[in-house]
């Protein structure tokens, strides 16, 4: 049973912030959901300090292997998820994790402080891929931004607090090293990477914010080579993440380094792909390596 | 009523050019029988992201028509190929087996649930959007509550299932009205052109209206109900990635601001419950 900043979960694979609505998906599934829960933990979608309405329409584009979306973070606000969402999570048969983000230190650390004081919740998802109002500045996408971001909330709570990482730098491990000196329990990797699609019936951008992020299997060789570079620089545990879509993919990170796999958007092709790749991981890593080949080059 | 968690294979039965569309039959042995509007996410078990990478995503397709079958439910869908996933679709063999959630999202409301003094339904189907009409047409005849439909094509290869779907004894059901762009068939014109005529006569006065089409088509609808001070049920269509509130990507924009997810508080809404049809 893997053990991740203290938090024992029954296997390694958990969701990716922003692609699993548990709450809609009791209304759509019933019981089934609580009783065969897909995940060993469950990370909320990203909570902001005020409620926002999210993006115009349109909002996702499929692409090979994968897809594009410019969702703009929909959610209740603080006030909202702790009265209404929070107390419905916490029903789910898993340990919490809530991510949340904010556009300056003190929003930031206002809402660490009120969902670290709730005992429903496990761990905290700092979803640091927007700008700091004050430098302009995305906070993931800078070292200095991001350690002084941990110095400032890692006094706030004894609960993890996980850094979710952005695949839109030079180099991640830097940012990671930043986490980590910052005092981050461990950090996620990737969030999705920035993409563009036109419309070629319309000639107009596909997405109405005219950009989005990619996710999908084509993210896959990226985000591993992404943790292969981040485990290389960190000590902290990396929950690995970027077009899992099956047992062996989910694998590909744990043998790069990862003490946990999130599935995403192959949420969205099968609402129970959590359990499924759970249950293909097991048979992967329960079978002996092959040997290896000698070559012999002479 | 809940869908079965997950998504499950069921075998094509069998699959039927009719017109420019297809129609082919699905044997759910696990899932419940749909009701009227209601949709599934569907994805065919091979060649879905081969060759190319797309199809990556299913594909959210309303049910035409249901019937009890040997061990579990038919259900028809009607598609036209217009991108990937409807070729795909529309290239099915009987034996060969889809991918299917749900069913998915709300269903339409009896014409008194809408106004309880409401008589009677008009309903009006453009292309493709003529699917939902055809189950929930045959809910309301078994009902026993007056209705009357409307059906619209662009031109003949953008037309199809009317004989499966609106056919009895060979001829098209009296109670149907057809309207085409080329003239092929009924009323030269827009659907709309036989809705106005409906609507200016003192039959309609009592009706709910429910209408299933292209955005521009259901805009349409929208605005001469509220027109006349008619309660409409659209069943809207809009980009989705899931089905079951995960994927955030059916945003549709309310009157009163912020977004609705058509996949959980639709696909079916109250006409003056959505600010807009053409921008979703």
């Amino acid at each position: 049973m893997p053990e991740v900043c203290g938090i024992e979960l029954e296997h390694p694979i958990v969701n990716a912030s922003g692609t699993y609505d548990a709450i809609a998906a009791y209304e759509v599934f019933g019981e089934e959901l609580i009783e065969d829960f897909p995940f060993s933990a469950f990370v909320s979608k990203t909570i902001t300090p005020e409620p926002r309405a999210g993006n115009e329409p349109q909002r996702i584009w499929e692409t090979p292997a994968g897809m594009i979306n410019s969702i703009g973070l929909p959610n209740k606000g603080l006030e909202g998820f702790l009265a209404e969402d929070l107390p419905e999570l916490a029903k789910l048969p898993v340990p919490l994790i809530v991510s949340v983000m904010a556009t300056n230190k003190e929003d930031f650390a206002r809402m660490v402080s009120a969902v670290a004081g709730r005992d429903e919740v496990a761990a905290i998802e700092l979803n640091v891929s927007c700008p700091n109002v004050h430098s302009g500045l995305i906070v993931g996408e800078n070292p200095d931004e991001t350690e002084a971001l941990l110095e400032a909330l890692r006094p706030l709570t004894e609960k993890p607090l996980i850094v979710k990482l952005t695949p839109n730098v030079a180099n991640p491990e830097a940012v990671a090293v930043a986490a980590e000196e910052g005092g981050a329990d461990a950090v996620s990797l990737i969030n999705t990477l920035k993409a563009s699609a036109i419309d070629p019936v319309t000639r107009e951008p596909a997405l109405a914010a005219g950009h989005g992020g990619l996710s999908g299997p084509a993210v896959k060789p990226i985000a591993l080579q992404q943790l292969r570079a981040v485990r290389a620089a960190v000590e902290i545990p990396l929950i690995g993440m970027g077009g899992v879509s099956s047992g062996a993919d989910a694998a590909e990170f744990l043998i790069a380094g990862a003490s946990l796999v999130a599935v995403g958007t192959e949420n969205f092709r099968d609402p129970r792909a959590g359990s499924r790749v759970a249950n293909e991981l097991e048979t992967v890593m329960s079978e002996a390596p092959p040997r290896l080949a000698v070559l012999d080059l002479d | 009523m809940t869908a079965p968690f997950g998504r499950r294979l069921c075998e094509v039965a069998e699959n039927q050019v009719s017109g420019g569309y297809r129609i082919f039959s699905l044997i759910d042995r696990e899932g419940p029988a749909p009701e009227p509007g209601q949709f599934y996410m569907l994805a065919s078990e091979k060649s879905w992201g081969e060759g190319g990478g797309r199809p990556f995503l299913p594909r959210a397709i309303s049910v035409a028509e249901t019937a009890p079958a040997k061990d579990g439910v038919r259900l028809d869908f009607l598609v036209e190929g217009v991108g990937p996933g409807t070729d795909r679709l529309c290239d099915l063999e009987a034996g060969e087996n889809v991918w299917v959630a749900g069913p998915l999202g709300n269903s339409f409301s009896t014409p008194k649930q809408v106004n309880p003094g409401a008589a009677g339904a008009i309903l009006v189907g453009g292309g493709i959007g003529i699917a939902p009409m055809a189950i929930w047409r045959r809910r309301l005849v078994e009902k026993g509550i007056p209705l009357r439909v409307l059906l619209g094509f662009r031109n003949e290869e953008h037309s199809g299932g009317l004989n499966e779907l609106f056919c009895a004894g060979g001829a098209l059901c009296p109670d149907v009205r057809l309207a085409t762009e080329d003239g092929h068939a009924g009323h030269q014109g827009y659907v709309t052109d036989l809705l106005a005529t409906m609507l200016a006569g003192d039959d309609a006065t009592s009706a709910v209206v429910y209408s299933c089409g292209p955005p521009a088509m259901l805009e349409a609808v929208k605005a001469m109900c509220a027109e006349h001070e008619l309660a409409c049920e659209l069943a809207m269509e809009s980009p989705m990635a899931c089905g079951f509130g995960a994927c955030f990507g059916c945003a549709v924009p309310k009157p009163d601001g912020g977004y609705m997810r058509l996949c959980v508080d639709g696909p079916i809404v109250r006409g003056d419950a959505v600010l807009e049809v053409a921008h979703a």
